[in-house]
């Protein structure tokens, strides 16, 4: 369990990090070699943090995401780190997507049965796959942004107990943060520095 | 010498009876008769590449006598086609010189895929001279022309990943003003590699009682299926007829015996031959027509020539 005091936001800017891992050669992400460029010098800079993080993948100079480096740079990226055991405690939230982006983005988190946080077209989302309840309660935790299991259900005004296992897989998949041992939550973006203009 | 002669609309709904003559060509030296043509796209000028790279592994370069149009020669020309034919045919009749201010009206000219930084120089190529075109002449909304680079790059893909050979992609607009009263845009890509049957079969072809070129198609077009175990991949062919069904258009894949294809309404293709004529490698063939544009009142490109 990790406390939202320790967790060190962290900023990919997917584009630099294309640049620097395939020689600045690429202007949009597409191929599957470029994906796993991407993943791997994302995994190598998480790496060197050692402790855990908030990682931003930033697709704000990003124009176009095919499919196969979504799929390599991030849907392989978050399952990896889903694992029990996954290199480094890393947490994961999208950024600057726009609508050409969410397409392929969901598509690949769904074959894999993974989910994201994700901010596109300015407003934060669930992308990939997850099941109508555990998409109201991480709705009604954003809301919320910081609360017990029980705000949440009250919030959705639905029974406790589903929401308490709703938020348990989520956090379990890493899309919320548990806080210390209480049933308490935390919304990633609620981690997230403020973005400058 | 053993005379092909080209038919003279140069285009996927006349690239099968060239292969059928190919194929019952009987040996020796070809010459490929490209004298009639007056009309040419994407999927019949690099359909004419592949043909004549068959014919040469057969047994030696074939003569391709060039059309006496000299629009035909000069549109072709445009396309890349010459630099590409070189190696392939012997080339008989005049040819243009090459434009020397570098400006075009080619959406992507014939370019070679062999590696994927060939994939990220179509979709370079394509963003930089395409967006206006898909935006402005076939009314795509802006994210909606990206994913025109996003098929372009999965399917250029699909021949480094699958195909174990080179191969080739073109793309173009025309006015298909009497087929459907709007203007399209044409995809060929094509390789003349191990193709859709050799690819899945170590994966899939167990699970079959009849493996064929047929079944190799519907496993890949139909079901997605691939020759990695892995989730992530074989989703390609399945973003694209997404997308083409989403805007109308057609998709067909041509690989050994066998043809499949989505097939829309404005068209009348059979959705799944068998029996052809085996071609080695994959041609796949996409054609997008424009989007009706609700708030004009007639459709988009309903008049005008051909957009070359």
């Amino acid at each position: 369990m990790h406390s939202s005091g320790n967790v060190i936001p962290f900023s990919f800017d997917l584009q630099t990090l294309v640049q620097r891992s395939v020689a600045s050669l690429y202007s949009h992400l597409v191929t599957r070699p470029t994906g796993r460029a991407l993943r791997l010098g994302i995994e190598s800079q998480i790496g060197e943090i050692g402790s855990v993080c908030l990682s931003v993948l930033d697709f704000t100079q990003v124009v176009v995401l095919d499919y196969s480096c979504a799929d390599e740079a991030v849907a392989k990226l978050i399952q990896r780190y889903q694992m029990a055991d996954r290199p480094a405690d890393a947490y994961f939230v999208a950024r600057g997507l726009r609508e050409q982006h969410r397409d392929p983005i969901d598509e690949v988190l769904n074959r894999h049965g993974l989910v994201l946080v994700a901010e596109v077209e300015g407003g934060f989302t669930l992308l990939g796959r997850a099941d109508p309840l555990e998409h109201d309660a991480w709705h009604a935790l954003q809301r919320v942004r910081l609360g017990r299991a029980d705000d949440v259900a009250v919030e959705l005004n639905v029974a406790a107990p589903g929401v308490v296992a709703a938020l348990e897989r989520l956090a379990a998949r890493r899309v919320v943060l548990r806080r210390g041992t209480a049933d308490s939550f935390c919304s990633l973006t609620t981690l997230l520095p403020a973005r400058s203009a | 010498m053993n005379v092909i002669t080209l038919p003279a609309s140069l285009d996927e709904r006349y690239f099968e009876p060239i292969v059928q003559s190919l194929d019952a060509a009987p040996g020796g030296r070809l010459l490929f008769d490209a004298t009639h043509i007056r009309w040419a796209d994407p999927y019949g000028m690099v359909g004419l590449l592949a043909l004549g790279e068959v014919a040469r592994r057969r047994s030696e370069r074939a003569v391709l006598k060039l059309p006496d149009s000299a629009d035909v020669v000069s549109y072709m020309g445009r396309m890349g086609f010459f630099e590409h034919a070189e190696p392939i045919f012997e080339l008989h009749g005049s040819r243009p010189r090459p434009r020397s201010d570098g400006v075009s009206d080619v959406l992507l000219e014939i370019t070679p895929i062999n590696s994927h930084a060939d994939v990220h120089t179509v979709v370079d190529l394509v963003n930089r001279r395409g967006l206006n075109i898909l935006t402005s002449q076939l009314n795509y909304p802006m994210r909606e022309a990206f994913q025109f680079s996003v098929i372009l790059s999965e399917v250029c893909q699909n021949i480094i990943e699958h195909a174990e050979s080179s191969g080739w992609v073109a793309t173009q607009t025309y006015s298909w003003t009497k087929k459907i009263g709007r203007k399209v845009v044409v995809i060929a890509v094509m390789d003349l590699g191990i193709g859709f049957r050799a690819s899945l079969a170590g994966a899939h072809a167990a699970r079959y009682d009849h493996w064929d070129d047929g079944a190799a198609l519907e496993a890949a077009f139909m079901h997605g299926q691939t020759r990695f175990h892995d989730p992530g991949r074989g989703q390609g062919i399945q973003q694209i007829r997404k997308y083409v069904a989403r805007w109308g258009g057609r998709i067909s894949i041509r690989s050994g015996t066998a043809r499949i294809m989505d097939v829309p309404a404005w068209d009348e293709g059979v959705p799944l031959e068998k029996d052809l004529p085996y071609l080695p490698g994959a041609q796949i063939g996409i054609v997008l027509p424009a989007l009706v544009d609700t708030n004009a009142t007639q459709p988009a490109a309903a008049t005008g020539k051909a957009g070359r």
